[in-house]
């Protein structure tokens, strides 16, 4: 199939409905920090985007949007038009121009900082991170802390950014800054909000 | 009939909804803190709840099931005339009944029956900024948060006490959320301020005139200001519901005649109704209901059409 074509098939068959269910799930999942909300395949992007990083994009992604492409991501022509056919959203020139980065390769991510943080007035106008992950339960598992999670959850993502939990840390110490990580596994999504703190397993 | 424009699921335009559930994540992200959105013009004026109805309209799926209550009454015309709007325009179940509602669209009250995890409770909010009567400038109220500025707030409580002995604050009650931002929790009785702490639903806080959106996501931290020799306490009644008998719920007033004759009854007719359908009696209350069958479980339920 050549670029064009792949550029515009696969978004979402029915717009209004597979947004809806995808943002409730990403809602429930920013909610409940550690919870993994399963999701049907809504989009069909070309790759190296996944089903579910896709569908994502596609629910939160428009012309207010800039966004941020890993190299993995902009290296493929097909990726990059089917984002800018269906959502509209520009490409930032650099990681703190952008309002969501899409990262097919969390293992070779840059520092969480090169990313825009917000300032401490307006803490809401940071980078939301969506991270393709190839599971969440094959990693090192962390326990997680903070609002929405009852007493402690676990979650084990793999290909996770190098030194993450130190650098996730150093996120956590500087709230209400900071950026907010969406994980989006093939059959389902969880989240990691800024307020979410990592306990590494070993007492 | 056919040839009328249909307006798009729940009434908003799908840009104007993403708009709005960016804003919506970034409130769960940030517990306390007031995100600013393009709030919209909706089809009823500025404090009939627009900014819960906006909120309401870009999380609704076909599957909910709606309640809406307006001072804890299903029956007021705010919470018939917006349970309405949902029901024509995105064409959802309606309940009366609060714990087979997945959203609940409150103005100014936290239901009695415990809320439960996955269900989302949406606050239609006057004015988000707890300091604005304080500071009117929103350059330095906002200053003020970025700083954890909140020594005016304790000021305006210790001036309660110097007046009158205690924090004469009764609604509106300022909550402090995980420690950092200080919140206003909507008009609500500081009755329910309780209520919202380490709550297992998700509240969501909707204000569309003054164009922002905060959230507080389960299991959060929500402690209302007070100071040790004054801690915080709810109101207590000296009588239980007229009606149900129910003691330990927020209860209203009602003027029964021109002699000064009232009662007091229970402000969620939700939760009276129940309680009336088991048995329970009140003082006032009629031998027999008028027609108990349309309050027993699971409420007045309207399924979607």
């Amino acid at each position: 199939m050549d670029v064009a074509a792949q550029s515009i098939e696969g978004g979402f068959a029915d717009p209004v409905f597979n947004a809806q269910a995808v943002f409730r799930a990403v809602m429930d999942a920013m909610a409940c920090p550690g919870s993994v909300q399963t999701l049907p395949a809504f989009a069909r992007p070309p790759s190296p985007l996944s089903i579910t990083a896709g569908a994502v994009a596609l629910t939160l992604c428009d012309n207010d949007t800039p966004l941020w492409l890993d190299p993995a991501l902009q290296a493929s022509a097909a990726t990059g038009s089917w984002l800018g056919f269906h959502s509209g959203a520009p490409l930032a020139n650099t990681p703190a121009d952008a309002h969501f980065a899409l990262v097919a390769k969390p293992a070779e991510l840059m520092a969480l900082d090169s990313f825009s943080q917000g300032t401490q007035d307006y803490p809401d106008r940071s980078t939301t991170l969506i991270l393709q992950v190839g599971d969440l339960i094959s990693g090192t598992p962390f326990l997680l802390e903070g609002p929405g999670i009852e007493i402690t959850a676990t979650i084990a993502p793999a290909q996770m950014p190098r030194h993450f939990v130190e650098q996730w840390r150093q996120n956590t110490e500087r709230f209400p800054r900071g950026v907010d990580i969406i994980l989006a596994a093939p059959d389902g999504i969880a989240c990691l909000p800024r307020t979410t703190r990592i306990k590494t397993m070993e007492a | 009939m056919t040839d009328i424009a249909t307006y798009n699921f729940a009434y908003l335009d799908e840009q104007t909804k993403r708009m709005i559930r960016r804003a919506i994540l970034k409130g769960i992200a940030i517990p306390g803190y007031q995100v600013p959105f393009a709030s919209r013009e909706m089809p009823m004026p500025y404090g009939w709840g627009t900014g819960g109805v906006q909120v309401t309209a870009s999380i609704i799926g076909p599957d909910d099931v709606l309640k809406v209550i307006d001072q804890g009454a299903d029956d007021t015309t705010n919470a018939v005339s917006i349970r309405a709007f949902f029901r024509k325009v995105a064409n959802v179940a309606v309940t009366t009944d609060t714990a087979s509602a997945t959203i609940i669209q409150t103005r100014h009250r936290i239901p009695e029956h415990p809320l439960a995890a996955g269900q989302v409770l949406v606050y239609q909010v006057p004015i988000p900024e707890p300091l604005r009567f304080l500071e009117p400038r929103e350059t330095e109220t906002r200053k003020m948060h970025a700083l954890e500025e909140y020594g005016l707030m304790h000021v305006k409580l210790y001036e309660d006490i110097a007046r009158h002995g205690r924090i004469a604050t009764t609604y509106a009650y300022p909550v402090k959320v995980e420690g950092r931002y200080v919140m206003d929790p909507s008009p609500t009785p500081k009755f329910d301020n309780p209520k919202m702490n380490h709550s297992p639903a998700l509240q969501l806080f909707g204000a569309g005139r003054e164009k922002r959106i905060y959230a507080l996501p389960p299991f959060t931290e929500v402690v209302s200001l007070d100071f040790e020799d004054h801690p915080f306490e709810v109101q207590t009644f000296d009588q239980p519901c007229a009606l149900c008998a129910a003691k330990n719920v927020y209860l209203d007033e009602v003027i029964l005649d021109d002699h000064g004759d009232h009662m007091f009854v229970c402000s969620d007719t939700d939760y009276c109704e129940k309680r009336r359908g088991d048995g329970h009696r009140g003082h006032l209350a009629p031998e027999t209901d008028l027609a108990p069958e349309t309050h027993s479980a699971p409420g007045n339920m309207e399924p979607a059409q």
